[in-house]
Protein backbone atom coordinates (compact mmCIF):
# COMPACT_ATOMS: atom_id res chain seq x y z
CA UNK A 1 0.00 0.00 0.00
CA UNK A 2 2.80 2.36 0.96
CA UNK A 3 4.73 1.66 -2.25
CA UNK A 4 1.74 2.20 -4.54
CA UNK A 5 0.24 5.01 -2.44
CA UNK A 6 3.43 7.04 -2.78
CA UNK A 7 3.31 7.07 -6.59
CA UNK A 8 2.00 9.79 -8.83
CA UNK A 9 -1.16 8.77 -10.56
CA UNK A 10 -4.73 7.76 -9.92
CA UNK A 11 -5.38 4.81 -7.64
CA UNK A 12 -8.45 2.60 -7.77
CA UNK A 13 -8.43 0.54 -4.61
CA UNK A 14 -10.30 -2.66 -3.84
CA UNK A 15 -12.92 -2.67 -1.09
CA UNK A 16 -12.43 -3.90 2.46
CA UNK A 17 -9.06 -3.83 4.17
CA UNK A 18 -7.09 -2.60 1.13
CA UNK A 19 -9.08 0.65 0.89
CA UNK A 20 -9.13 1.09 4.66
CA UNK A 21 -5.39 0.56 4.86
CA UNK A 22 -4.67 2.97 2.00
CA UNK A 23 -6.96 5.57 3.56
CA UNK A 24 -5.30 5.30 6.98
CA UNK A 25 -1.77 5.50 5.51
CA UNK A 26 -2.55 8.69 3.63
CA UNK A 27 -5.84 10.00 2.29
CA UNK A 28 -5.53 11.71 -1.11
CA UNK A 29 -7.95 13.05 -3.69
CA UNK A 30 -6.25 10.76 -6.23
CA UNK A 31 -7.60 7.71 -4.38
CA UNK A 32 -10.84 6.04 -5.37
CA UNK A 33 -11.86 3.86 -2.44
CA UNK A 34 -14.25 1.10 -3.37
CA UNK A 35 -16.90 0.46 -0.73
CA UNK A 36 -18.90 -2.23 -2.54
CA UNK A 37 -19.14 -4.01 -5.92
CA UNK A 38 -16.56 -6.68 -5.14
CA UNK A 39 -14.66 -7.79 -8.23
CA UNK A 40 -14.96 -4.53 -10.10
CA UNK A 41 -11.58 -2.90 -9.27
CA UNK A 42 -9.73 -4.02 -12.41
CA UNK A 43 -12.70 -3.00 -14.58
CA UNK A 44 -13.18 0.45 -13.03
CA UNK A 45 -9.47 1.08 -13.57
CA UNK A 46 -9.66 -0.09 -17.18
CA UNK A 47 -12.55 2.26 -17.96
CA UNK A 48 -10.68 5.11 -16.32
CA UNK A 49 -7.45 4.37 -18.21
CA UNK A 50 -9.30 4.23 -21.53
CA UNK A 51 -11.21 7.45 -20.83
CA UNK A 52 -8.29 9.74 -19.98
CA UNK A 53 -4.50 9.96 -20.10
CA UNK A 54 -3.26 9.90 -16.51
CA UNK A 55 -1.54 6.82 -15.09
CA UNK A 56 -4.01 4.48 -13.36
CA UNK A 57 -2.93 2.03 -10.66
CA UNK A 58 -5.44 -0.60 -9.62
CA UNK A 59 -4.95 -2.34 -6.30
CA UNK A 60 -6.91 -5.57 -6.58
CA UNK A 61 -6.90 -8.82 -4.62
CA UNK A 62 -6.82 -12.51 -5.52
CA UNK A 63 -10.35 -13.15 -4.26
CA UNK A 64 -11.90 -10.23 -6.09
CA UNK A 65 -10.02 -10.85 -9.33
CA UNK A 66 -11.18 -14.47 -9.24
CA UNK A 67 -14.72 -13.05 -9.12
CA UNK A 68 -14.19 -11.20 -12.41
CA UNK A 69 -11.70 -13.28 -14.40
CA UNK A 70 -13.25 -12.22 -17.70
CA UNK A 71 -11.83 -8.79 -16.96
CA UNK A 72 -8.34 -10.11 -17.76
CA UNK A 73 -9.42 -10.92 -21.32
CA UNK A 74 -10.85 -7.44 -21.85
CA UNK A 75 -7.77 -5.82 -20.29
CA UNK A 76 -5.47 -7.87 -22.54
CA UNK A 77 -7.44 -6.89 -25.62
CA UNK A 78 -7.19 -3.14 -24.98
CA UNK A 79 -3.90 -2.98 -23.01
CA UNK A 80 -3.81 0.78 -22.40
CA UNK A 81 -0.26 2.02 -21.73
CA UNK A 82 -1.44 4.06 -18.72
CA UNK A 83 -2.90 1.02 -16.93
CA UNK A 84 -1.18 -0.88 -14.16
CA UNK A 85 -2.96 -3.71 -12.36
CA UNK A 86 -1.44 -4.79 -9.05
CA UNK A 87 -3.02 -7.90 -7.58
CA UNK A 88 -2.16 -8.45 -3.94
CA UNK A 89 -2.30 -12.22 -3.74
CA UNK A 90 -2.48 -13.22 -0.09
CA UNK A 91 -4.22 -16.47 -0.98
CA UNK A 92 -7.29 -15.69 1.09
CA UNK A 93 -10.30 -13.41 1.59
CA UNK A 94 -8.66 -11.46 4.38
CA UNK A 95 -11.47 -8.91 4.77
CA UNK A 96 -14.01 -11.58 5.67
CA UNK A 97 -12.00 -13.78 8.01
CA UNK A 98 -9.17 -15.18 5.86
CA UNK A 99 -11.06 -17.98 4.16
CA UNK A 100 -8.63 -19.50 1.61
CA UNK A 101 -9.01 -18.74 -2.11
CA UNK A 102 -7.99 -21.15 -4.85
CA UNK A 103 -4.60 -19.40 -5.18
CA UNK A 104 -3.74 -21.10 -1.87
CA UNK A 105 -3.97 -24.32 -3.88
CA UNK A 106 -3.39 -24.91 -7.57
CA UNK A 107 -4.56 -21.67 -9.16
CA UNK A 108 -1.89 -19.47 -10.70
CA UNK A 109 -3.17 -15.94 -11.40
CA UNK A 110 -0.07 -14.97 -13.40
CA UNK A 111 -0.63 -18.01 -15.62
CA UNK A 112 -4.29 -17.07 -16.09
CA UNK A 113 -3.37 -13.46 -16.92
CA UNK A 114 -0.75 -14.62 -19.42
CA UNK A 115 -3.16 -17.05 -21.04
CA UNK A 116 -5.77 -14.27 -21.23
CA UNK A 117 -3.30 -12.44 -23.45
CA UNK A 118 -1.60 -10.01 -21.05
CA UNK A 119 1.99 -9.86 -22.26
CA UNK A 120 3.67 -8.15 -19.31
CA UNK A 121 2.91 -10.06 -16.12
CA UNK A 122 5.40 -9.82 -13.25
CA UNK A 123 5.28 -12.02 -10.17
CA UNK A 124 6.95 -10.31 -7.22
CA UNK A 125 7.60 -11.31 -3.62
CA UNK A 126 9.12 -8.25 -1.97
CA UNK A 127 8.30 -4.56 -1.61
CA UNK A 128 11.71 -3.63 -3.02
CA UNK A 129 10.99 -5.64 -6.16
CA UNK A 130 7.59 -3.98 -6.47
CA UNK A 131 9.12 -0.52 -6.14
CA UNK A 132 11.80 -1.31 -8.73
CA UNK A 133 9.23 -2.78 -11.10
CA UNK A 134 6.93 0.25 -10.87
CA UNK A 135 9.93 2.56 -11.37
CA UNK A 136 10.94 0.64 -14.45
CA UNK A 137 7.42 0.63 -15.95
CA UNK A 138 6.24 4.17 -15.37
CA UNK A 139 4.04 4.48 -18.39
CA UNK A 140 3.63 1.04 -19.88
CA UNK A 141 0.86 -1.49 -19.65
CA UNK A 142 1.65 -3.74 -16.71
CA UNK A 143 0.15 -6.45 -14.50
CA UNK A 144 1.84 -7.39 -11.22
CA UNK A 145 0.96 -10.34 -9.04
CA UNK A 146 2.35 -9.36 -5.63
CA UNK A 147 2.64 -12.45 -3.45
CA UNK A 148 2.22 -11.81 0.24
CA UNK A 149 1.11 -13.43 3.46
CA UNK A 150 -2.25 -12.70 4.96
CA UNK A 151 -2.21 -9.92 7.50
CA UNK A 152 -5.12 -8.01 8.93
CA UNK A 153 -4.16 -4.40 9.43
CA UNK A 154 -5.91 -2.52 12.17
CA UNK A 155 -7.54 0.05 9.91
CA UNK A 156 -10.79 1.82 10.64
CA UNK A 157 -13.72 2.26 8.29
CA UNK A 158 -13.50 5.11 5.80
CA UNK A 159 -15.55 8.02 7.16
CA UNK A 160 -16.16 9.61 3.75
CA UNK A 161 -19.42 9.69 1.84
CA UNK A 162 -19.29 7.74 -1.45
CA UNK A 163 -20.40 10.74 -3.51
CA UNK A 164 -17.69 12.84 -1.91
CA UNK A 165 -15.05 10.21 -2.76
CA UNK A 166 -16.18 10.18 -6.40
CA UNK A 167 -16.51 13.95 -6.76
CA UNK A 168 -13.12 14.65 -5.23
CA UNK A 169 -11.53 11.92 -7.36
CA UNK A 170 -13.10 13.30 -10.54
CA UNK A 171 -11.70 16.72 -9.67
CA UNK A 172 -8.27 15.13 -9.48
CA UNK A 173 -8.79 13.37 -12.83
CA UNK A 174 -9.64 16.70 -14.50
CA UNK A 175 -6.81 18.64 -12.85
CA UNK A 176 -4.34 20.00 -15.38
CA UNK A 177 -6.25 18.56 -18.29
CA UNK A 178 -6.47 20.64 -21.43
CA UNK A 179 -10.05 21.09 -22.51
CA UNK B 1 -33.64 -6.75 -38.56
CA UNK B 2 -34.70 -3.22 -39.31
CA UNK B 3 -31.82 -0.93 -40.36
CA UNK B 4 -34.00 2.15 -40.03
CA UNK B 5 -34.53 1.53 -36.32
CA UNK B 6 -30.88 0.60 -35.79
CA UNK B 7 -29.84 3.88 -37.40
CA UNK B 8 -32.24 5.92 -35.32
CA UNK B 9 -31.04 4.36 -32.07
CA UNK B 10 -27.39 5.03 -32.92
CA UNK B 11 -28.19 8.58 -34.06
CA UNK B 12 -29.92 9.33 -30.76
CA UNK B 13 -26.95 8.00 -28.79
CA UNK B 14 -24.53 10.12 -30.81
CA UNK B 15 -26.66 13.25 -30.68
CA UNK B 16 -26.98 12.90 -26.91
CA UNK B 17 -23.16 12.74 -26.77
CA UNK B 18 -22.77 9.17 -25.55
CA UNK B 19 -19.09 8.52 -26.26
CA UNK B 20 -18.25 5.33 -24.38
CA UNK B 21 -20.17 2.10 -24.93
CA UNK B 22 -19.78 -1.28 -23.27
CA UNK B 23 -21.75 -4.13 -24.76
CA UNK B 24 -22.75 -7.74 -24.39
CA UNK B 25 -24.31 -8.93 -27.64
CA UNK B 26 -27.96 -9.79 -28.25
CA UNK B 27 -29.44 -10.63 -31.64
CA UNK B 28 -31.93 -7.78 -31.27
CA UNK B 29 -29.00 -5.36 -30.82
CA UNK B 30 -26.85 -6.92 -33.55
CA UNK B 31 -27.65 -4.20 -36.09
CA UNK B 32 -26.90 -1.43 -33.60
CA UNK B 33 -23.61 -3.07 -32.57
CA UNK B 34 -22.54 -3.37 -36.22
CA UNK B 35 -23.10 0.34 -36.74
CA UNK B 36 -20.86 1.26 -33.78
CA UNK B 37 -17.69 -0.14 -35.30
CA UNK B 38 -16.65 2.73 -37.60
CA UNK B 39 -17.83 5.52 -35.28
CA UNK B 40 -15.50 7.80 -33.30
CA UNK B 41 -16.65 6.46 -29.94
CA UNK B 42 -15.00 4.00 -27.59
CA UNK B 43 -16.73 0.63 -27.87
CA UNK B 44 -15.69 -2.06 -25.39
CA UNK B 45 -17.27 -5.49 -25.83
CA UNK B 46 -17.22 -7.06 -22.35
CA UNK B 47 -17.35 -10.64 -21.11
CA UNK B 48 -20.19 -10.08 -18.66
CA UNK B 49 -22.59 -7.22 -17.98
CA UNK B 50 -21.28 -6.56 -14.47
CA UNK B 51 -17.81 -6.02 -15.94
CA UNK B 52 -19.36 -3.45 -18.26
CA UNK B 53 -20.85 -1.62 -15.27
CA UNK B 54 -17.37 -1.44 -13.70
CA UNK B 55 -15.70 -0.19 -16.89
CA UNK B 56 -18.49 2.35 -17.46
CA UNK B 57 -18.09 3.67 -13.90
CA UNK B 58 -14.38 4.23 -14.53
CA UNK B 59 -15.15 5.92 -17.84
CA UNK B 60 -17.71 8.21 -16.16
CA UNK B 61 -15.11 9.26 -13.61
CA UNK B 62 -12.77 9.88 -16.53
CA UNK B 63 -15.24 12.41 -17.90
CA UNK B 64 -17.04 10.29 -20.48
CA UNK B 65 -20.73 9.63 -21.08
CA UNK B 66 -21.16 5.87 -20.90
CA UNK B 67 -23.88 3.47 -22.00
CA UNK B 68 -24.18 -0.27 -21.51
CA UNK B 69 -25.91 -2.21 -24.26
CA UNK B 70 -27.21 -5.58 -23.15
CA UNK B 71 -30.11 -8.01 -23.03
CA UNK B 72 -32.42 -7.84 -20.03
CA UNK B 73 -30.91 -11.11 -18.76
CA UNK B 74 -27.79 -9.03 -18.14
CA UNK B 75 -29.62 -6.95 -15.56
CA UNK B 76 -29.46 -9.98 -13.28
CA UNK B 77 -25.74 -10.26 -13.92
CA UNK B 78 -25.06 -6.65 -13.01
CA UNK B 79 -27.48 -5.51 -10.34
CA UNK B 80 -25.06 -5.43 -7.41
CA UNK B 81 -22.50 -3.30 -9.26
CA UNK B 82 -25.25 -0.98 -10.55
CA UNK B 83 -26.34 -0.30 -6.99
CA UNK B 84 -23.16 -0.55 -4.89
CA UNK B 85 -20.97 1.21 -7.45
CA UNK B 86 -22.71 3.38 -10.05
CA UNK B 87 -25.66 4.50 -7.95
CA UNK B 88 -23.78 4.66 -4.66
CA UNK B 89 -21.17 7.06 -6.04
CA UNK B 90 -23.69 9.11 -8.04
CA UNK B 91 -22.26 8.24 -11.46
CA UNK B 92 -24.27 8.38 -14.70
CA UNK B 93 -24.98 5.30 -16.81
CA UNK B 94 -27.50 4.76 -19.58
CA UNK B 95 -28.62 1.12 -19.76
CA UNK B 96 -29.88 0.34 -23.24
CA UNK B 97 -31.58 -3.01 -22.91
CA UNK B 98 -33.14 -5.35 -25.42
CA UNK B 99 -36.23 -6.66 -23.68
CA UNK B 100 -36.64 -10.39 -24.28
CA UNK B 101 -39.26 -12.64 -22.80
CA UNK B 102 -42.33 -10.82 -24.03
CA UNK B 103 -45.12 -11.73 -26.45
CA UNK B 104 -43.92 -14.01 -29.22
CA UNK B 105 -40.74 -15.05 -27.38
CA UNK B 106 -39.55 -18.41 -28.65
CA UNK B 107 -36.95 -19.15 -25.96
CA UNK B 108 -38.59 -20.30 -22.73
CA UNK B 109 -35.53 -19.40 -20.65
CA UNK B 110 -36.08 -15.75 -21.53
CA UNK B 111 -39.50 -15.64 -19.86
CA UNK B 112 -38.59 -15.43 -16.14
CA UNK B 113 -36.21 -12.47 -16.51
CA UNK B 114 -38.53 -10.93 -19.09
CA UNK B 115 -41.32 -10.83 -16.54
CA UNK B 116 -39.08 -9.75 -13.66
CA UNK B 117 -37.17 -6.97 -15.41
CA UNK B 118 -39.56 -4.03 -14.80
CA UNK B 119 -40.02 -5.06 -11.16
CA UNK B 120 -36.28 -5.46 -10.65
CA UNK B 121 -35.75 -1.96 -12.01
CA UNK B 122 -38.48 -0.59 -9.77
CA UNK B 123 -37.00 -2.34 -6.71
CA UNK B 124 -33.59 -0.91 -7.60
CA UNK B 125 -35.13 2.54 -8.08
CA UNK B 126 -33.77 2.78 -11.57
CA UNK B 127 -35.96 4.94 -13.82
CA UNK B 128 -36.91 3.18 -17.03
CA UNK B 129 -38.88 3.73 -20.16
CA UNK B 130 -40.32 1.16 -22.57
CA UNK B 131 -39.84 1.71 -26.26
CA UNK B 132 -42.42 -0.27 -28.25
CA UNK B 133 -42.60 1.64 -31.50
CA UNK B 134 -40.64 4.11 -33.57
CA UNK B 135 -42.62 7.09 -32.23
CA UNK B 136 -41.48 6.17 -28.70
CA UNK B 137 -37.83 6.80 -29.55
CA UNK B 138 -38.23 10.42 -28.43
CA UNK B 139 -38.63 9.02 -24.91
CA UNK B 140 -35.28 7.31 -25.29
CA UNK B 141 -33.69 10.65 -26.09
CA UNK B 142 -35.31 12.27 -23.03
CA UNK B 143 -34.17 9.46 -20.76
CA UNK B 144 -30.57 9.72 -21.95
CA UNK B 145 -30.65 13.47 -21.30
CA UNK B 146 -31.94 12.87 -17.79
CA UNK B 147 -29.13 10.37 -17.20
CA UNK B 148 -26.35 12.85 -17.83
CA UNK B 149 -28.07 16.03 -16.66
CA UNK B 150 -28.77 14.48 -13.26
CA UNK B 151 -25.94 11.91 -12.94
CA UNK B 152 -28.34 8.98 -12.79
CA UNK B 153 -28.57 5.33 -13.72
CA UNK B 154 -31.50 4.92 -16.09
CA UNK B 155 -32.76 2.13 -18.32
CA UNK B 156 -34.30 2.02 -21.77
CA UNK B 157 -36.20 -1.19 -22.53
CA UNK B 158 -36.32 -1.82 -26.25
CA UNK B 159 -39.16 -4.11 -27.27
CA UNK B 160 -38.88 -6.61 -30.10
CA UNK B 161 -41.96 -4.94 -31.61
CA UNK B 162 -39.80 -1.94 -32.36
CA UNK B 163 -37.82 -3.90 -34.93
CA UNK B 164 -40.74 -6.01 -36.15
CA UNK B 165 -42.76 -3.04 -37.32
CA UNK B 166 -42.73 -2.64 -41.07
CA UNK B 167 -42.74 0.71 -42.77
Amino acid sequence: MKVVGAREGLIVCNLGFPSRELFSLSDKSSHFYMLGSMGMASSIGLGLALAQKKRVYVIDGDGSLLMNLGSLATIAHHAPHNYCLIVIDNKCYSSTGSQPTSTSGKTDLAGIAGAAGISTVKVLDTLEDLEDCLDLHRNTFLTVIAKTDATNPDARHIPLLPRFIAKRFMGEVRKGEKQ
Amino acid sequence: MNPLIDNEIVTIMLEEKIDFICSVPCNMLAGVLNLLHPLPITHIPVTREEEGVGIAAGAAMGGRKPALLMQNSGLGNSLNALLSLTKLYGLPLSLIISQRGGKGEKVSAQMPMGKATPNLLKAARIDYVRINKREDLIKMRRMIRKTFDNQRVTAILLSRKLWDETY
